[in-house]
């Protein structure tokens, strides 16, 4: 019978407030896991996922804000760009744009509220981010789609096909072939009458595309309403360039001569929320071509260029930092009351076991061998407590997850954080710490007189 | 010889500082396989002289000898593992541990010596004493006579060379305290082991050839005090 079996013996034999002792420690490394993997996950959604594109193009307005909902999904998007200033911006000469993805938004799904984002199948053959490294993550299809492929790119090449991250897929239960309809997204709650169908379902990224319902461009604008009305689209581009395209107004003139096109939508009476932006070029060209297109963009009244990465870099340090500081601080806290609870239990267990201390003194164990075995008891009430908090931690993320994830936030339950790993040897430490007091105790024990008692 | 003592001193510091003296014995011997009664008045210091020969209280003065090694004099780790291999104890009050079964008990007897926990001798032990149909319970579960038998089991796990007894059959009843003593005595003479029994019954006394009286071989006379100091 080793000192490791006695020890376990004794804490089953106080059951209850081993039990107790325990869940308390469970209660502290569970919140602790917690705030380490949501931490983790908020700061992979936030700074990975930044690293998609390299800058964003939207509307005046906060920078911030811009990047929340061009990229993250999160907010109301604003006043949206006229769709010739996409088009100009990668007509433009010189500018080193490799990749301009126009997106639209403003739309839910009538099932689960996803969002609806109107774009170009572009959108999918671009890395949606990259690892640390540097290396590229490119959207995979789940399920084999419509038209037998694998990979994200040649999505949506129909006005209505529409692509599902894999949460919207999981929630809905929608799979390849399902019609959906989308509930405009003003105050009226609308529900548009054209049908789209799902022709590929993305398998799960982790960032906010997996909650993202994406359709085709062109069929976002052909939904009835969506369309800006031609002579408000005119004035508003006159008033945003000081002059009207040539196409404009052809399409006025059809307008004035009674005629009603059922081609596609001119684009005077098209918008974009965004434009994902990526630039050509080794790392010092790109910054040059950046910080150009960057002032030129943000000296005008109409439109700006940001960095998502800057954006949310400061973001996380203002906002997301000195809250995960405080939220570990506490939960550390909670783990050293924790400590302290053990240390109250095994101390006042030490009043009722002193004769069980002498008796094992009496048939020989030396003083060092008592103090290890209350030492393991306290190891025992640690590690039990932290192997259930860690289940405890990982349930409750799995849990919540789902709910989290319609906030925006997409946290994959099995994600294990590496600070976890820093709980072990605390815990050890802790129960050492603990279980010192007790031992001496225990170890200071007079073996006659506690008999004779 | 199993045990000799030699000039044993032993006194004890009284609340007001002044020593009160316990133990003064010139010599004692005891031989190997020997069993013995020994009877003495309440006070008279029998509790500590088993105590002081098993290494649990230290003397003031004089050796112990335990199969011709002086114990006395050894630091207190290695005199813990000598008590563990070569003296066993059985109390007034059992001692058992009230979280561990009977078998557990037992095994727990031999955690503490060099050797490994027996599993086997353990159960032959409780066979002995008519226990293996109680293997599985804990203290709390068995009655004064079987947790006596417990003891006395989990007193000879490792092959002592001498048993300490300190009044065995006193909290047993009638009925089981005939059984217990000659489980202690037999299990004694097959393994050749040393006896040392407590007792102030004479009835009990009286079934062994050697009875000594404590105040006989101890020069302090029997002193009215507590029981730790007993």
């Amino acid at each position: 019978m080793n000192l490791w079996t006695i020890a376990a013996k004794s804490v089953r034999q106080r059951a209850l407030a081993s039990g107790l002792t325990s869940l308390s420690v469970a209660l502290g490394v569970m919140l602790m896991i917690v705030v380490l993997v949501a931490n983790g996950m908020v700061e992979r959604m936030f700074a990975q996922t930044a690293t998609g594109y390299d800058l964003v193009v939207g509307p005046k307005g906060s920078q911030l804000e811009l990047v929340l909902t061009s990229i993250y999904r999160i907010g109301v998007a604003g006043e949206p760009l006229p769709y010739r200033f996409y088009r100009e911006l990668i007509e433009e000469e010189g500018n080193r744009i490799s990749d301009a993805v126009p997106i639209t938004m403003g739309d839910v799904t009538q099932e689960g509220a996803f969002p609806i984002i109107g774009t170009t199948p572009e959108y999918f053959a671009l890395p949606y981010m990259h690892e640390a490294d540097g290396s590229p993550r490119r959207f995979r299809i789940r399920t084999t789609s419509l038209d037998g492929q694998h990979s994200g790119e040649g999505l949506i090449r129909n006005p209505f096909d529409a692509a599902i991250g894999a949460v919207v897929a999981r929630q809905n239960g929608w799979d390849v072939g399902t019609p959906l309809k989308l509930v405009h997204g003003g105050s009226d709650g609308h529900v548009h009458d054209e049908t789209f169908t799902v022709t590929g379902v993305l398998a799960a990224t982790g960032t906010p595309n997996d909650r993202t319902v994406f359709v085709h461009l062109d069929g976002f604008y052909m939904i009835s309403g969506h369309e800006k009305p031609l002579s408000e689209a005119i004035a508003r581009e006159e008033e945003f360039f000081g002059n009207i395209s040539e196409a404009s107004r052809q399409a006025l003139d059809a307008e004035t001569a009674g005629g009603h096109s059922h081609g596609p939508v001119p684009e005077a009476q098209k918008e974009v929320t965004a434009i994902l932006v990526n630039i050509e070029g080794d790392i010092g060209e790109k910054v040059l071509a950046e910080s150009r297109l960057m002032s030129r963009l943000n000296e005008g009244i109409q439109a700006q260029a940001v960095k998502p990465m800057v954006q949310i870099g400061r973001m996380m340090q203002t906002l997301v930092e000195p809250i995960r500081s405080l939220l570990i601080a506490l939960t550390a806290l909670i783990i050293a009351v924790s400590g302290i609870g053990i240390f109250v239990s095994i101390y006042n267990s030490m009043a009722d076991r002193r004769k069980e201390i002498a008796i094992m003194r009496a048939l020989g164990a030396r003083r060092q061998t008592v103090l290890t075995v209350i030492l393991a008891e306290s190891t025992i009430l640690c590690v039990v407590g932290g192997v259930v908090g860690f289940l405890m931690a990982h349930l409750l993320i799995l849990v919540t997850s789902p709910v989290i994830a319609g906030y925006g936030l997409v946290i994959d339950p099995w994600t294990f954080a590496w600070g976890e790993l820093v709980l072990v040897p605390v815990l050890i430490a802790l129960a050492s710490l603990v279980g010192f007091v007790p031992g001496m105790t225990a170890y200071r024990t007079d073996v006659a007189r506690t008999l004779s008692d | 010889m199993s045990l000799v003592l030699e000039n044993i001193r032993k006194s004890y510091r009284e609340p007001d500082g002044r020593a009160l003296p316990v133990l003064e014995i010139e010599h004692f011997e005891l031989a190997r396989g020997e069993q013995v009664a020994l009877i003495g008045a309440s006070g008279g210091g029998k509790t500590t002289l088993l105590n002081v020969i098993a290494g649990i209280t230290s003397p003031d003065a004089g050796r112990v000898m335990i199969d011709d090694t002086d114990t006395s004099g050894m630091p207190e780790p290695v005199r813990d593992r000598f008590r563990a291999e070569r003296i066993g104890f059985v109390y007034q009050t059992f001692n058992l541990l009230p979280a561990f079964t009977a078998l557990e008990n037992v095994l727990l007897g031999m955690s503490f010596s060099r050797g490994r926990s027996d599993r086997s001798r353990a159960l032959e032990l409780l066979d002995s004493v008519g226990l293996s149909h109680r293997l599985d319970h804990r203290p709390g579960q068995l009655s004064v006579g079987e947790q006596q038998r417990v003891a006395v089991a989990r007193a000879l796990a490792n092959q002592p060379s001498l048993l300490l007894a300190d009044e065995p059959t006193a909290n047993v009843d009638t009925a089981n305290q005939q059984t217990i003593l000659d489980l202690l005595r037999e299990a004694c003479t097959t393994g050749q082991v040393a006896l040392l029994l407590v007792t102030h019954a004479n009835e009990v006394a009286e079934q062994f050839d050697r009875v000594e009286q404590l105040a006989d071989f101890n020069a302090v006379r029997a002193v009215a005090t507590t029981e730790t100091a007993s």
